[in-house]
């Protein structure tokens, strides 16, 4: 059984997933930031492979990409990174990026290297699903590989039950109209939240985009089996001397 | 005038999914589908409507100027002897062949119920043309630039905010067009509900390649006409534009893309050299990929990174090419060349002293070319003069300037 569905089998509640771009802040810190965000309570690890063009994110995580890549990280590099990553970290693992990257790594090859390596999950946001059911997904099927897509307060309802249909894992509700750590008000998105949950979708949902504190966190949760926080990670982590110290301080934030 | 709507058949038009051959598609996040989709639905639609389309081809005609002229080129054509016509889309309103398609998705902006427009713009003359119709209609307009645009197209930032756009400088990346049109999309995706996104090129999600194509393919609509009466034939041996998007060129090439003894001459900019680091040459130096949602070609790192372009004109500074252009490249069916800068500037030196026309950089790339065509003097030559050369005149005046030094 995919790790995924293993976390939602044995928890239905309050699930937080934190994004962090690999390869920063430095090179070397995709796996110590791994092996905090586990150590300290984080239940999904997205791990953003780094692009030139990141056109769903706003400009913190933009720019934390254009660091990674100064960096040198690569989807090459990364899987080099990743090399043996199980032996420490159980908490699934997703890896976000855009199709463009990968296309060029090869689907397929790119693919086998997650199975290999331990990943669980996929995000490619500019992969839509007609393309995806089209060409891509008896691979995906092959390496057991779930590819997670967005839905958002604009998708209709008969959308957001063929998104259902064809997802794999959770489903990712993108909390506003919006690129990646907009300050949108939560309060106005109740109205989507709850026909979301009206709507009794087959996989669990998790809530990301704008998610930032334990307000937010504890807001999104009310709707949701959890939720994703990006930006306001990359913010506590951009500039840290100490990343153990200051991860689990951000989570225990978030949590208290 | 009429816009083309009916191209069923064709293998070189889209396909009823958005593909040329194996280019196109819309490879956008799930934020933007609905606005998407929601032109997909009503693009042709709208664009049949002969409400619609007279309209437009009123506008085209009292405001904008059309038919522009196809003017017989007597001395460059004793130059190269052969027989050569330039498309007068310089002499348009706003000064480039941008603004047919403004017109064109300013009326189905108004359709759709859209109140605000966004736009990029690389040498800023979409932007005017943008901020042109936004201000016919009486519609909020922002237009995305890149820094490094806005410093070297002063004059065109100028026209717009005088026009009431508000012009956001786009500072990621390289800072120009490919920046602009990231800056624009973010911008989609945060105002999903009442924004229309006037995209200037043949390039980004389907529908819009065919869209705006369609638009502006009043261009060679025009010159088979012009074209017939001049010479008694709707059919010259060469087309000629330049191909930064490529959106004059595809609304030159349109109406002959299945006139296969027709050469549909694509010309990119080579910046300092094809291989020297600087070049916007896409077909030379890209590989299909996907850009602005869009599977194209596209210059790309081994890592499937963005390249960076380099053009002297801001206009062809694009790292993509419209998947239309991808498919006229992989099949055949165009010849693509590639113009320098400093062979884009000789030419647009060249023009303005034999004819007294001052080209756009940009049209000055096509016109580069017409000495390695090796022409017979029977030949009949179109090049799409897609634009005026005011806004390139500080480029300009500083070439003097290292003329008169040197």
């Amino acid at each position: 059984m995919n790790r995924i569905d293993q976390l939602f089998a044995a928890k239905k509640e309050r699930i937080l997933n934190i994004y962090c771009t690999a390869g920063f802040p430095a090179l070397e810190d995709t796996l110590p930031v791994m092996t905090a965000l586990q150590a300290h309570g984080a239940d999904m690890i997205e791990l953003g492979m780094p692009f030139s063009d990141p056109l769903a994110d706003g400009p913190v995580i933009q720019d934390s990409s254009t660091r990674a890549l100064q960096n040198g990280m690569s989807i090459k590099k990364l899987f080099e990174q990743l090399k043996g990553f199980r032996k420490n970290i159980q908490v699934p693992v997703i890896l976000m990026g855009y199709l463009n990257p990968v296309l060029q790594f090869g689907v397929e090859a790119f693919l086998q290297q997650c199975a290999e390596t331990g990943v669980d999950g996929i995000i490619l946001p500019d992969l839509p699903m007609a393309e995806y059911e089209q060409d891509y997904k008896p691979l995906f099927e092959k390496y057991g590989l779930h590819l997670i897509f967005l839905v958002t307060p604009e998708t209709s309802d008969a959308r957001i039950r063929q998104i259902d249909a064809v997802s794999n894992g959770f489903v990712y509700a993108v909390s506003s109209s919006s690129t990646t750590g907009k300050d949108k008000d939560m309060k106005g998105q109740q109205a989507y939240f709850e026909r979301l949950k009206k709507l009794q979708l087959q996989h669990p949902v998790l809530i990301g985009f704008g998610i930032k504190d334990k307000a937010t966190f504890d807001a999104a949760c009310a709707y949701s089996n959890g939720a994703i926080i990006g930006t306001a990670f990359i913010k506590a982590v951009e500039n840290s001397q100490a990343l153990d110290k200051d991860i689990q301080q951000f989570i225990q934030t978030v949590l208290s | 005038m009429e816009i083309a709507v009916n191209t069923n058949g064709s293998k070189y038009h889209v396909n009823e999914k958005g593909y040329y051959g194996n280019f196109g598609g819309a490879y956008i996040p799930e934020m933007l589908y609905p606005n998407v989709e929601e032109l997909r639905q009503n693009y042709m639609q709208i664009m049949a409507d002969p409400a619609f389309q007279q309209q437009f081809t009123q506008l085209l005609k009292d405001y904008v100027g059309r038919p522009s002229p196809l003017y017989l080129a007597q001395r460059l054509s004793e130059k190269y002897k052969a027989n050569i016509y330039l498309k007068r889309e310089d002499l348009n309103h706003t000064g480039a062949h941008k603004v047919n398609n403004t017109i064109g998705q300013i009326l189905l902006a108004q359709r759709l119920g859209k109140k605000r427009i966004i736009a990029e713009t690389g040498a800023g003359q979409h932007g005017v043309a943008t901020a042109t119709v936004c201000a016919l209609m009486g519609l909020e307009c922002i237009v995305y630039m890149g820094s490094v645009d806005i410093e070297r197209q002063a004059p065109n930032v100028a026209r717009m905010k005088m026009l009431g756009a508000t012009v956001v400088p786009a500072t990621s990346g390289s800072r120009t067009l490919k920046d602009a049109t990231n800056e624009a999309i973010r911008d989609w995706i945060n105002n999903p509900v009442d924004t229309h996104y006037i995209i200037g090129s043949v390039v980004g999600p389907h529908p819009y390649p065919d869209m705006v194509a369609r638009f502006q393919s009043v261009i060679s609509e025009e010159i088979k006409l012009q074209l017939q009466e001049k010479t008694g034939t709707p059919y010259p041996n060469y087309v000629m534009a330049c191909v930064g998007g490529g959106s004059n060129a595809a609304g030159t090439f349109f109406h002959f893309l299945d006139d296969e003894q027709v050469q549909l001459i694509p010309v990119e900019a080579a910046g300092k050299g094809v291989n020297s680091g600087f070049s916007a040459a896409t077909s030379q130096l890209g590989k299909p990929g996907v850009i602005h949602a869009s599977k194209t070609l596209l210059m790309q790192t081994e890592d499937g990174q963005i390249i960076e372009p380099h053009s002297i004109s801001a206009g062809l500074d694009y790292p993509g090419v419209g998947p239309l252009h991808a498919h006229l490249f992989e099949s055949g069916r165009a010849r693509f060349m590639n113009a320098t800068d400093d062979e884009a500037l000789a030419a647009a030196f060249e023009l303005t002293r034999l004819e007294g026309i001052i080209p756009a950089l940009e049209s000055s790339h096509a016109l580069a070319k017409l000495k390695d065509l090796q022409l017979q003097p029977s030949d009949v030559v179109v090049v799409c003069l897609s634009g005026r050369g005011d806004k390139d005149m500080a480029t300009y005046i500083n070439h003097m300037e290292l003329i008169a030094k040197s």
